[in-house]
């Protein structure tokens, strides 16, 4: 570790892992309902699952990002943080506003929760994704700024890279579109329009400058490839990033009440949004073919080779299956979505923060890069993972097709329940993916544990 | 990637790439806002129907369903569930649920009033007579 106050990253890396595993079992209890609906209603009915699964992806990537963020940044800036304090404050702060989020969504009726919490000054609640009570929106708002202000003060007075701006700009960006959040028209087209702000936005743009700029901080470090080299690229695919995805954002304005030249727009450039992912890959691919040092932590480097694959695989390849508006019309809002939404999260954002944290982990251990023996468990859980994502996006797909066609294209379109029986068997086979990606998951946190001969000192 | 391509000519191109097309899209967006009142069935919107969506939210219904095809896949498309089942229909099937049939997906009790179900039904109404481009393909969502 060449600063002390990058040892703040540590906790906000354990909770997102902590946080990761919540997901998953919540995951899990889904996909069983999707064949056994009654299993533990009333207890835990399926939308409260599905927020807790949900909410808990955003707020552990979250820490991840941040982790990565204050990790990252003195590096690059070559100076200590600003205040490692008011990092360690502001991690407690969120994670107990995370817990009782979720303890809220789990042990009170949503109703009465909204109530609670002020849904009745300011109506927030009640929107996929953006389902927090009004107190804890303001408390991401809170714990965002002050974050912000910490790491854009530590960038002030050091070392300005390409890789800290681009890292700086998505994480204002980030907390910039939260805010729309807080605007619910009661005009529904418009509460769905500005939601995007939010969601697209987000995932499809300020997200990726995040991801670039994490990719391209590990990718420097483990292929010793030059700097120079590594941030022109960064700059050439985020700015692919941003000028297919944001007018792509008009993939999600098809069917919703807005004008209909959305599809042209839409369509057009939503088509051109797996161009970055796929520049990503080769990017990833041409810095560690071209690597000057022999990096001993192999399983970073796989980590960050996975990325770039499945990135554009999940986000490029899936999203572009069903993004052409006359394709759209029939696959909106069925498993295919399902399918694109686990892939392009799980390729893009899970993997690129666990690619940070098999970089960063053990340096911040007090070592270069873990025993063989745990990087080679590391790898398997890389592998389980991976391949098990790979077998929920193909079942939810195959799921998908045959929903849409029995549905909505036969000349006797059968109703949705009627539809969802006929297609059980590819959710049991998505769930039996499911165990096998948990099974994945158990692994890897195994690997932190497995001691071995120390690689060399950090 | 030539060597007559520098770091900030990649930076300037990024910075002025990304100003351009996000200005591109609020001229959009300003656009489709000047456009929405023909399509939105914002005539409609009555106090019912505000209320309707309020219960909309706090019942968190898409965490279950979709709306406009947004929204979780668990349960049946609702945009034009007015259209598909009626107002009577809608009203007793949530007064109606969980069914209980075993193994079969629940849908909560959520102890609703008349007038709060009154006020989800025109909600429901209202929404399924906004211009969605003809979508859904056919009536089952």
């Amino acid at each position: 570790m060449q600063y002390k106050s990058q040892a703040v990253a540590k906790p906000y890396f354990v909770a997102a892992i902590g946080l990761f595993v919540g997901q998953i079992v919540f995951g899990l209890i889904m996909g069983l309902q999707y064949v056994v609906g009654d299993f533990l209603f009333p207890a835990l009915p399926f939308n409260v699952a599905r927020m807790v699964h949900t909410n808990l992806l955003i707020v552990w990537l979250l820490f991840g990002f941040m982790g990565a963020a204050y990790y990252m940044v003195p590096e690059e800036s070559e100076t200590e943080l600003y205040s490692p304090k008011l990092a360690l404050a502001m991690f407690w702060v969120f994670l107990v506003a995370g817990a009782l989020t979720i303890v809220g969504y789990l042990f009170v009726p949503y109703a009465t929760l909204a109530q609670m919490t002020g849904n009745d000054i300011l109506a927030t609640m009640g929107r996929e994704f953006l389902e927090q009570p009004l107190l804890t929106k303001i408390g991401i708002v809170v714990v965002a700024l002050v974050f912000l202000f910490n790491i854009s003060m530590t960038m002030l007075k050091g070392r300005k890279t390409a890789i800290s701006m681009v890292l700086l700009l998505g994480l204002w960006g980030l907390a910039i579109f939260f805010l729309f959040s807080f605007y619910n028209p009661h005009n529904l087209v418009k509460d769905k329009y500005y939601w995007w702000w939010v969601v697209h936005l987000w995932v499809e743009g300020v997200w990726e400058l995040i991801l670039g700029a994490l990719l391209a901080f590990v990718l420097i470090k483990v292929t010793g490839v030059d700097r120079e080299v590594i941030e022109k690229w960064l700059y050439v695919i985020i700015t692919l990033t941003l000028v297919t995805g944001i007018i792509g954002t008009g993939h999600h304005y098809y069917w919703i009440g807005a004008p209909e030249y959305w599809q042209w727009w839409g369509s057009v450039f939503s088509a051109l949004e797996p161009i970055p992912f796929f520049a990503m890959t080769i990017f990833a691919f041409n810095m560690v073919n071209r690597r000057r040092r022999e990096h001993p932590n192999k399983a970073a480097t796989l980590w960050a080779l996975g990325t770039g694959v499945m990135a554009f695989l999940g986000a490029g390849v899936w999203g572009f299956l069903h993004t052409l508006a006359p394709v759209n019309y029939y696959t909106h809002g069925s498993q295919i979505t399902a399918a694109h939404g686990h892939m392009a999260f799980y390729g893009a954002y899970v993997m690129v923060v666990l690619t940070l944290i098999s970089y960063a982990m053990p340096i911040l251990r007090g070592r270069a890069a873990n025993s063989p023996k745990a990087q080679v468990l590391e790898m398997w859980s890389f592998w389980l993972m991976t391949i098990a994502m790979v077998f929920i996006t193909l079942f939810l797909t195959a799921a998908g097709i045959l929903q849409v066609w029995l549905q909505r294209i036969s000349d006797t379109p059968l109703g949705f329940m009627a539809t969802q029986d006929q297609v059980s068997l590819f959710y049991w086979m998505r769930e039996a993916a499911g165990v096998m990606f948990m099974i994945g998951l158990v692994v890897y946190i195994v690997s932190f544990f497995v001691k071995g001969d120390k690689v060399a000192e950090a | 990637m030539s060597g007559t391509f520098t770091k900030s000519m990649a930076r300037n191109i990024f910075y002025g790439g990304t100003a351009f097309f996000f200005l591109l899209f609020l001229a959009l967006t300003f656009d489709t806002n000047q456009a929405l009142p023909k399509r939105d069935n914002s005539a409609n919107l009555t106090p019912q129907v505000i209320a309707g969506k309020k219960i909309w939210e706090t019942r968190n219904c898409i965490g279950c369903h979709t709306l406009l095809g947004e929204g979780a896949y668990f349960a049946p498309e609702l945009g034009n569930v007015y259209v598909r089942r009626g107002p009577d229909f809608i009203k007793a099937w949530i007064q109606a649920q969980p069914t209980g049939t075993p193994g079969r997906r629940q849908m909560p009790q959520f102890h609703l009033t008349d007038e709060e179900l009154d006020n989800i039904v025109a909600f429901l109404k209202y929404t399924s007579e906004i211009n969605t481009a003809n979508w859904p393909p056919n009536i089952e969502g």
